[in-house]
């Protein structure tokens, strides 16, 4: 069933590099046509690589099973117009598109345009929507455009977008694009696995650890014990063990399973975009992977950010920025050399996909190595506590020296916590006109976090939004952070919230549950939404993942923890321990769909609907 | 010790269940004082989450907060306080008919997982010994089968079943309840089962049941193990376990009081997650008048044993 993993004795290290860089091209990019190349189109029946481009407003796509070989075990993939990633859209602003969608798979499908604003029924989510699609069936999606940027679209039904139902949708701007861009590519990262993804599933329920192959070791506790001191190397794990927490999980799934795709091709297929020297280059960055969270960066090149999540932002340069799946990125780079790798490792550091940028094809630059693994920290696990060993505050003075053997091997690694919740304190009396101005600060958990659904609860989140994450904390380069992203033109309704919604994200890793308000989606009811209203949301993160959070049919306009406007988003990622608000304007009557976008995370119910009504 | 003794001392192994559930959040009150200068309402609600049952373990001496376990404070949040009356498939825009989105937290999934098959060795014999446990079901009940046993020379010795419906009580632990069946070269019984099985702080996995049987006769089973991962794939496994019977039970060469006790070290390597074999060696003594039963037999009371064997799972 897996042969993933060699037996004893053969040498494990070819196979495994096969299995994680996946199957090279033959070298064939050379006499290609065209500027964009498909670097390994080896599998019979799926197009990978190049995807086509359709336009207009007249669509068919067609939904099937086709082959693929990723690994060098030919699988069977679910794709749309038998490619993976599926056709970019290429479609107009103010067009109303009528898109044909037929299931010629065995089972119900559907497909979801991620982060396009439409009426309910178009909305793609099976069970919510619309029924679905059934086998055999054609169901027509029609919905008018009115937004433009860089977006994509997936099925909603199972697994299928975990094996290959994903591709990009770009919406045009009726008056011409505002940006001007020598190229423009569309970089879609994704994860495949060669398992079938409710086997892994099954896994993860049964052992949630069954992929971290960087777990702390004997090994491990005796080195730190030698550079640092026995009780050290103590100190840094009694947390962790007493409360029964792994500080290396960082992804539930890793390269023991995944192999990373950029544009549908391997790290050794290695997708090539070509430019010539001097030209300006857009590249339209989307994270439509099952589970991973990408860290992104061109070695040699800045780039700057002119859009995420569709939305422009005030340009800001960086080298570097992590998104998770659901989220987008539009980049600007101006190469100045032959070649630049496009590099995006798996947040858990197990491998990574890959492209090359490139005047010619077939010219490559080295792979850069991994980063290595960091263990979460006490921010990561507590939020302002973990990071508070430094805070001058007098309150905290009796509790901070019982703290800190507990904090100090850990604090090391901890930018900007001093903006956490408690640096908000002085403000506060002055603010208080209007306590909706800003977030709420008081932390509510819900009565059913206190039960075997969760693990932890934190109760002192950090509130920060400029902490790039773990892994990426103070690693020498420019890393965007929600921070530094500043939509264009400010929120899209200027009123302050009307009131407040708090949904903790829970879950527990040890049973392999995920939950909002410790409660699966089996067991919730819809949040509610009054039409028109403008309402804050607040998200507290009560777990040690990452996990974006994508709210269908409205806009979720992140805010600081001063109120102050920052990005308008869809998929909204919080990070471990984080707290952090965004505004909505429930202007889409219906039921809508909004959940982890971790597609595991998703099923095993961290998932609620919402009826806007 | 009889029957009376033995459930007390259940009920105290027991019952520390849900205090080790709460022991790593019981203290950490400084955090909490924290939380409660930060607040601008004196009545935070997290400080009446900041006082669980008193510290069981002792051995939580550092400063972290009340984040695992307790009960919910009674002004905790009503998770259904935003649905406004509606639900899953009920009211405004709801598809018709029945709820067609089930998610897996309404699926049910299953394991079988094979702890140890293994060939035993001592100085005077081999055997051959298993220990496996399968569920079937949701996160939180489920339907848990457990068997342990062992054979020499092509005959079975003894072998326990245990047929369990599991539950989830808290974040670590499920209660286990069910019925025991024994059967081998003795006289077989039947057992009712009460237990808890799961992860104690520090990543201790515990499974303790008690049980009654039929004739006034009790007994209590306490099994721990721990996973000591040397490299990513070699763990060493540490694992200890003691049987109590209220009841002197001679067919079966059981004393009343402490019966025996069993630690043993078993080296695997983890070919996959899945399938590992491994080598170990178990120390086992039998204790009271176990003991005396088994010299009148001419059976020795200690013994080390020689293992090697295969854990896996599908």
């Amino acid at each position: 069933m897996q042969a993933r993993f060699s037996p004893i004795g053969t040498p494990v290290t070819l196979n495994r590099r096969r299995f994680v860089q996946g199957l090279a091209a033959g070298g064939v990019l050379a006499g290609l046509p065209g500027l964009l190349h498909a670097a390994a189109d080896r599998a019979p029946g799926t197009v990978t690589g190049a995807a086509p481009v359709l336009r207009g407003t007249e669509i068919d796509l067609v939904v099937a099973e086709s082959p693929v070989n990723f690994t060098g075990n030919p699988r069977m993939a679910t794709t749309i117009n038998g490619s993976i990633p599926a056709p970019t859209l290429r479609l107009r602003e103010g067009d109303t598109v009528t898109i044909r969608v037929t299931n010629r798979l065995r089972e119900a499908t559907s497909i979801h345009w991620h982060g396009i604003i439409l009426p309910y029924q178009m909305d793609g989510v099976p069970g919510i929507s619309f029924a679905g699609i059934a086998p055999g069936e054609t169901f027509t999606y029609r919905f008018k455009l009115e937004q433009t940027g860089t977006y994509w679209y997936h099925s909603h039904s199972g697994m299928q977008e975990l094996t290959g139902m994903y591709g990009a949708l770009i919406v045009e701007s009726r008056e011409g694009e505002p940006v001007r861009a020598d190229r423009d590519y569309v970089v879609q990262l994704s994860d495949w696995t060669d398992e079938a993804p409710m086997q892994v599933f099954a896994k993860l329920k049964t052992q949630s650890d069954y992929y971290n192959y960087n777990q702390p070791t004997v090994a491990d506790f005796f080195r730190d014990a030698s550079t640092d001191g026995l009780k050290s190397a103590i100190d840094k794990r009694k947390m962790w063990n007493e409360m029964r927490m792994s500080p290396t999980d960082l992804a539930d799934l890793s390269g023991a399973t995944l192999t990373f795709l950029m544009n549908g091709t391997t790290p050794a297929g290695n997708w090539t975009g070509l430019f010539r020297r001097g030209e300006r280059v857009r590249l339209r960055f989307i994270n439509g992977a099952g589970n991973s969270f990408y860290d992104v960066r061109i070695p040699g090149l800045k780039m700057t950010v002119i859009q995420s999540d569709g939305v422009d932002v005030e340009p800001v340069t960086v080298d570097e920025f992590r998104f998770g799946p659901g989220e987008t990125y539009d980049v600007l780079v101006e190469p100045k050399d032959d070649a630049y790798t496009l590099f995006a490792q798996a947040m858990d550091r197990s491998g990574y996909a890959r492209g090359t940028l490139a005047v010619q094809p077939g010219l490559t630059v080295s792979v850069p190595a991994l980063d290595k693994v960091e263990w979460l920290t006490m921010a990561d696990m507590m939020g302002a506590m973990g990071g508070m060993a430094g805070m001058d505050h007098s309150a905290m003075a009796g509790g901070m020296k019982d703290m800190n053997h507990a904090a100090m091997p850990m604090q090391h690694n901890m930018p900007g916590m001093n903006h956490g919740a408690m640096a908000m304190d002085h403000s506060q009396h002055a603010m208080a006109e209007n306590p909706l101005d800003k977030a709420s600060q008081t932390v509510r958990h819900a009565r059913t976090e206190y039960g075997p659904s969760t693990d932890m609860r934190v109760d002192m989140p950090r509130t920060n939004l400029d902490d790039p994450g773990i892994g990426l904390r103070n690693n020498g380069r420019r890393v965007l952070t929600l921070a530094d992203l500043s939509t264009v033109g400010g929120p899209i309704d200027p009123r302050g919230a009307e009131r407040e919604i708090e949904l903790h994200l829970t879950g527990n890793m040890e049973r392999y549950a995920w939950s909002l308000d410790g409660l699966e989606f089996g067991q919730s009811t819809p949040v509610h939404l009054r039409y028109g209203e403008r309402v804050r949301v607040i998200l507290h993160n009560d777990t040690m993942m990452t996990h974006p959070m994508h709210l269908h049919g409205m806009w979720s306009e992140l805010e600081t923890a001063d109120g102050a406007f920052q990005a308008r988003r869809h998929t909204i990622p919080v990070q471990p321990a984080q707290r952090i608000s965004f505004l909505v304007t429930a202007d889409a009557l219906g039921r809508w769909a909004w959940h982890c976008h971790l597609m595991f995370h998703m099923d095993a119910g961290m998932f609620r609907q919402v009826v806007v009504s | 010790m009889n029957t009376l003794s033995i459930l007390a001392a259940s009920v105290l192994v027991l019952g520390a269940a849900p205090s080790l559930a709460t022991a790593a959040g019981a203290h950490g009150q400084h955090a909490m004082d924290a939380a409660g200068a930060q607040s601008e309402s004196g009545a935070s609600p997290m400080k009446q989450a900041a006082a669980p049952a008193a510290m069981p373990m002792g051995a939580m001496d550092h400063g972290d907060m009340n984040m695992q376990g307790g009960s919910a404070p009674a002004d905790a949040r009503d998770p259904h306080a935003y649905s406004g009356g509606y639900t899953l498939d009920s009211g405004k825009y709801a598809l018709a008919g029945p709820r067609q989105l089930r998610l897996a937290d309404e699926h049910s999934f299953g394991t079988l997982l094979v702890d140890r098959l293994e060939r035993v060795d001592t100085r005077d014999a081999t055997s051959t010994a298993f220990d496996a446990q399968a569920w079937f079901g949701r996160d939180y009940d489920r339907l848990v089968v457990k068997a342990e046993g062992d054979y020499a020379n092509g005959r079975l010795e003894e072998a326990r079943t245990e047929l369990l419906w599991g539950h989830a009580i808290a974040s670590y632990w499920d209660a286990q309840l069910g019925l025991r069946y024994d059967t081998g070269e003795g006289p077989d019984r039947s057992w009712l089962a009460f237990g808890i099985q799961g992860l104690a702080p520090y990543w201790f996995e515990l499974d303790a049941t008690a049980y009654v049987g039929n004739e006034g006769r009790s007994a209590l089973r306490v099994e721990a193990e721990y996973e000591l991962p040397i490299t990513q794939r070699l763990v060493l496994q540490p694992r200890g376990e003691i049987n109590v019977y209220g009841k002197k039970d001679e067919a079966n060469g059981m004393g009343s009081g402490l019966t025996d006790a069993t630690f043993g070290l078993r080296l695997r390597y983890e070919v996959s997650r899945q399938f590992a074999p491994y080598i170990g060696v178990e120390w086992n003594n039998k204790f009271g008048q176990t003991a005396d039963l088994a010299r009148a037999e001419g059976a020795s009371t200690r013994e080390t044993r020689w293992v090697a064997g295969l854990r896996f799972w599908f």
